[in-house]
């Protein structure tokens, strides 16, 4: 995503910069996010590094309170907090930022082809995005998460398998979250269509997707990254809905959502339990979206005055 | 009109027949199937009993034949037994739709007269000072993830502070309606501090788009107060697409409270959904899905509807490949 911002700013001039310094927020957003993804990234690193396995069990070190050695003290199986905050981290923005990519991805195919072909493909295509907004999202996901793979005809050992809980959330979400992206692409895709330039390039003979790559997609590349920024705290709030309801990432893998699993019945006896994961949640979502509000103003000047 | 409503409803009693077979196909895809049950529940039962017994409901044909046999029975108001509640499903989706009502009713009556006000008033001086920090307290309202946000409010209301319960609903010949409006209090905060900030956010982007409009300068430049501009001139045209927006909303209220109601142990809908989904109750489950589309569904038409009804520039026969 930073390439294509830092293409999108060199293509414009120092326009958009000047107006992303206006925004204060956004900066910080992006510095936090930044900042929160470094360290997550690094958190088997900084686990080797501090001696810290962020998954290993102490029953007689249950419920600690913060020490030297557990800055953040550790849960109710005796895990280190803070290095399962730094790890669910990982997991919880890995899966936002593919499940945003994916269904932007999803979208932009289908927005270009609604789009640029028009007719009776775009009205079935454009039906189909009617049909999947019209439906009640979060009842649909817990269906798509409880589905089992093993009645799809995947087998059992590799449907088991602990990283599949990943990729299936990264799917599901993308099945039902590309309709914003391709709305807005066949949009742009509809007013550029019939623009010189693209129609010389039909005249000179190029082909539909040498059009769409060089000619068209760039001229809808903004509205596509202001709403994939957006989605991608979106998405990190489904998934934390989910793994929380059981039914996302599978523990032990930590992921923010599921590391708040028990903490309603621990809300009495350690509540600090049950506030980190969901500040760190709130707070990437929030930055997140400012980010995206910011990115909005920035590559759309006509929107803000 | 009428023939538009006419087109209207066809076409979403069409969306609703294709998502009764996508659930029906799901629900197939579920863990487990019914005689399974019967077998946890019997160490008796020897593989042959299974077989028999699926050969019995049906459970070894196709999955068309079986849809199809669900459809007739559906069309005629039969929607099977609930597994969990010992009951026909229809008569554990009533008491349900009517807790959910009176949580959701409450929660979007006070989401809007919050919302659509707050954002009014933060239009006046886009970018100001008062506009910003309205913004920035709606995108927390937005990134606070629900049930963390009732997590917190149990915390302070119930276990700090000890005002208010942090679950369920009153016993039946219980304290009356004042125990049952504190057992409302922490579920109605939860769902409006989560959804107020999107209406303000779209009730600000469309009154400052409406007084950016050149009858809006007009108006000012004869001479009429800013004030009269605001609410006479501005508010009735910038309020079209958020009666809109507040109708596609109103469908997916009803099963958009499911973590709310799970969380609080609020008998409703969601929660309806969410327990008929995971204690593998798949009649159940299939209604409940299948009634949650049909809302949405419902909201949707409304707001088509409003739409076209609050906007005569809006022509019905246009509509096809429009936004």
């Amino acid at each position: 995503m930073s390439t294509a911002t830092l293409s999108l700013a060199v293509a414009d001039g120092d326009g958009f910069l000047r107006r992303l310094a206006r925004r204060p927020l956004a900066i910080g957003s992006a510095v936090l996010l930044a900042l929160l993804t470094g360290l997550a990234m690094l958190a088997p690193a900084i686990a080797g590094v501090a001696g810290i396995d962020p998954n290993a069990v102490d029953l007689l070190a249950r419920f600690e309170p913060p020490s030297a050695q557990h800055w953040l003290g550790t849960d109710d199986i005796g895990r280190d907090v803070l290095m399962r905050l730094l790890l669910g981290g990982q997991v919880s923005l890995l899966v936002g930022m593919a499940a945003a990519l994916a269904s932007a991805l999803v979208g932009t195919a289908i927005g270009l082809a609604a789009g640029y072909w028009g007719g009776r493909l775009d009205a079935l295509l454009m039906r189909l995005t009617d049909g999947v907004i019209a439906l009640p999202l979060l009842p649909l996901l817990i269906v798509l998460a409880a589905v089992d793979l093993g009645k799809l005809g995947i087998p059992a050992d590799w449907a088991d398998a602990q990283a599949v809980s990943l990729y299936r959330i990264v799917l599901i979400i993308a099945l039902v979250g590309w309709t914003t992206v391709a709305r807005l692409v066949r949009g742009a895709v509809l007013s550029v269509r019939t623009r010189d330039f693209v129609l010389a390039a039909t005249g000179q003979g190029a082909g539909p997707l040498r059009i769409m790559a060089l000619h068209i997609l760039p001229n809808v590349a903004s509205p596509i990254i202001v709403a994939t920024t957006l989605s991608v705290g979106n998405v990190i709030l489904l998934e934390s809905v989910l793994s929380f309801l059981g039914l996302g990432i599978q523990p032990p893998l930590p992921s923010w959502g599921n590391m708040l699993t028990n903490a309603q019945e621990l809300v009495t006896s350690a509540p600090w339990l049950a506030i980190w994961p969901g500040f760190l949640i709130f707070v990437t979502v929030i930055a997140c979206n400012l980010l995206g509000d910011g990115l909005q103003d920035a590559l759309d000047p006509r929107a803000s005055e | 009109m009428i023939r538009y409503l006419l087109d209207r409803l066809v076409q979403s009693a069409a969306v609703l027949l294709v998502m009764s077979l996508v659930i029906y196909s799901l629900i197939g895809l579920m863990p487990g199937d019914p005689v399974d049950l019967m077998i946890s529940a019997d160490p008796k039962m020897t593989s042959a009993d299974a077989a028999r017994l699926r050969a019995l409901y049906g459970l070894d044909r196709p999955l068309l034949a079986r849809y199809a046999s669900w459809l007739q029975a559906a069309l005629g108001g039969e929607f099977g037994y609930s597994r969990l509640y010992a009951r026909p499903a229809l008569d554990a989706l009533w008491p349900a739709l009517k807790s959910t009502t009176a949580l959701v009713g409450i929660s979007f009556a006070l989401t809007l007269a919050i919302a659509l006000p707050a954002g009014v008033w933060a239009a006046r001086h886009p970018d100001g000072p008062a506009d910003r920090a309205i913004n920035l307290l709606c995108f927390a309202g937005i990134s606070l993830p629900p049930f963390w946000l009732a997590i917190l409010l149990i915390l302070l209301f119930a276990v700090g502070l000890g005002w208010l319960p942090a679950g369920g609903v009153p016993t039946r010949g219980g304290a009356g309606w004042i125990d049952y409006a504190r057992h409302l209090m922490l579920p109605v905060a939860t769902l409006t501090l989560h959804s107020a900030g999107s209406y303000l956010r779209f009730m600000r982007a469309s009154m400052i788009e409406t007084m950016r409009q050149d009858y809006i300068r007009t108006a000012l430049a004869k001479g009429a107060g800013a004030r009269r501009v605001l609410l006479q001139h501005a508010l009735r045209n910038a309020l079209i697409p958020v009666v809109t927006v507040v109708a596609l909303g109103f469908g997916g209220l009803f099963s958009g409270a499911l973590i709310t109601e799970t969380m609080f142990a609020w008998p409703g809908m969601g929660k309806l959904i969410f327990d008929s989904i995971m204690g593998n109750d798949y009649n159940l489950a299939l209604l409940t899905l299948l009634f949650a589309t049909l809302l949405t569904l419902v909201g949707n038409l409304l707001a088509d509807l409003g739409y076209a009804w609050l906007d005569p520039r809006i022509s019905y026969a246009r509509r096809e490949g429009g936004a």
